[in-house]
């Protein structure tokens, strides 16, 4: 099939850093959730690990643009997101499964995923093919004429994954993806992960650190709004001694890092 | 291009082209793109392990479109799907119309109530398709591309070519002038869409319906008498307002074609 390739598609990228923060500030209403943030990530998927309250879901909403930072800078893209910018070509790279999916009970899978890539301003002619792939990539294909209000949680949740990486996003955030899913479609789900990581910037937000440990190649902790450490999976395990609370070495590496920096704070 | 290779020519081309030059090489394959001829020759002369694994290739994809799920069938309803969710709105404004309709031809005695009612009657599904609220995925309709005021605009001239419908039926069957219902209806509607720019449409719709029912319903239906701005001599004053209203309305949208983060308009 052909299709006209606009020039901002052939463009050489011009960013540095597919996400790339700067001091930035974002309220989840009235309380400054994330507070003076530096982050910079590039391909591959990165982890966002954090204790609850860190700031990590607020962090999703404002990449996803759904939340107006309140300062600093954010740029998405190459795209800047702070200010009156016009967000639409940014927002077509994007992918976002919040953590609250909302649905259409009504709505088949298949019909629910169209309206998306018909919102996401997809070409007419490359919607049915490009639903077809997505609902098969998350093993949808055999539910994809059901309705979604007859899905399990675990379907629910690969429904939202398929509507979120219709689009092929440059920039795919998920923010808890796995909660629901069993332990085979979590191995699956990883599977994919990495699939999509080798040329696009996933961002997963989650409270498992296993998942991390095998699906991310990088890992950005958040305390308090505040970025606490990032690195690769393996400088991770590396910071975890023996004394360090934790099951993995990846645990003791997490709450290694977490001691560290509270001692920091309190001092 | 009249003159077709020879056949060892094509065959040279078909074994990898190594004793021919670079230019024979691109003039055989473009002269191959346009004529059938030479490709059938082309086809006879390439060797026999790659015809082989051609035709394996093929079976296979054959057997692949025979034995596979047939093409899915395209679906309208995307197109509807907003319209399905509103329809619980719609149909209580077009009920609300008809009784007033019923109960002005029963009681001839009290004011029109359909003159009354008729311009906050679409206000209630007009605020319907645009709040948060009501829309269970508005997290993830807030992300697309496809949003601020072209989409308003689309989704409110849907309910009004609902409703108008209704409401002409109802001003049929009561006899009054239509301008009379028809001009508030769509000056209140320009109105919402021009305050909720500012303050966003669901509360703009309802504080416009809260101001027209305290400050002209309640007096009028007290009073026994329709107020002097629903009689005839006011038709000019709703003309210009209406006018004035939707410029505003559109002069926003084109000011601010996809602004994102003005109140409830980026979804």
């Amino acid at each position: 099939m052909m299709r006209t390739v606009s020039v901002a598609e052939t463009a050489p990228s011009t960013c540095g850093w597919a996400v790339h923060a700067e001091k930035l500030q974002v309220r989840a209403g009235r309380h400054l959730a994330v507070n003076e943030l530096d982050l910079r990530l590039g391909t591959g998927v990165h982890g966002l690990l954090g204790p609850n309250g860190a700031g990590k879901t607020t962090l999703m909403r404002a990449l996803a643009t759904v939340l107006k930072p309140t300062g600093g800078r954010l740029t998405l893209l190459g795209g800047e997101v702070t200010g009156n910018a016009d967000l639409r070509q940014v927002r077509r790279g994007l992918g976002y499964l919040p953590q609250h999916f909302g649905f259409y009970p009504r709505f088949t899978v298949r019909e629910f995923v169209e309206y998306i890539a018909w919102l996401k301003e997809m070409p007419k002619a490359v919607i049915p093919g490009a639903v077809q792939r997505a609902v098969e990539r998350v093993g949808l294909a055999d539910r994809a004429d059901s309705r979604m209000r007859t899905l399990s949680g675990g379907m629910l949740r690969r429904a939202g994954i398929a509507q979120a990486i219709v689009n092929d996003p440059a920039v795919l955030l998920l923010d808890e993806p796995t909660v629901g899913l069993d332990p085979e479609q979590r191995l699956d789900f990883r599977e994919l992960l990495r699939e999509i990581g080798l040329d696009s910037c996933v961002l997963v937000s989650t409270h498992l650190v296993e998942d991390v440990a095998v699906a991310c190649s990088d890992v950005v902790l958040l305390s308090e709004g505040r970025l606490v450490w990032q690195g690769t999976t393996g400088q991770l395990i590396e910071q975890g001694g023996t004394g360090d609370a934790g099951d993995s070495a990846i645990e003791r590496g997490y709450s290694s890092l977490l001691r560290a920096h509270r001692g920091r704070v309190s001092a | 291009m009249t003159t077709h290779p020879t056949p060892t020519l094509i065959s040279q081309y078909a074994s990898g082209g190594a004793d021919i030059d670079d230019t024979t090489i691109w003039a055989v394959e473009a002269h191959l793109e346009t004529c059938a001829a030479c490709r059938a020759v082309l086809t006879d002369a390439v060797d026999p392990g790659t015809q082989d694994l051609l035709d394996r290739v093929a079976d296979g994809i054959a057997a692949g479109i025979a034995t596979g799920p047939g093409p899915v069938r395209r679906h309208r309803l995307r197109r509807t799907g907003v319209a399905a969710r509103v329809l619980p709105w719609l149909v209580t404004a077009t009920g609300l119309m008809l009784a007033a309709a019923l109960f002005e031809w029963t009681f001839d005695s009290l004011p029109s109530l359909v003159l009354l009612i008729a311009p906050v009657a679409p206000l209630l599904p007009v605020a319907a398709v645009w709040s948060r609220r009501l829309d269970p995925a508005w997290e993830l309709t807030a992300t697309m591309p496809r949003t601020g005021l072209p989409l308003l605009m689309r989704r409110t001239l849907g309910v009004l070519s609902a409703v108008i419908p209704v409401l002409a039926v109802a001003g049929w069957v009561t006899g009054h002038s239509p301008g009379l219902w028809l001009l508030p209806v769509l000056g209140f509607t320009a109105g919402a869409l021009a305050l909720g720019a500012v303050v966003g449409v669901d509360r703009a719709a309802l504080a416009l319906g809260g101001v027209w029912s305290a400050g002209v319903v309640v007096p009028s239906l007290a009073d026994g008498r329709l107020p002097a701005i629903l009689a005839g001599g006011s038709l000019p004053g709703w003309a210009i307002t209406t006018v004035a209203l939707t410029a505003v309305a559109l002069i926003q949208a084109r000011r601010r074609p996809h602004d994102p983060h003005q109140n409830l308009l980026h979804r």
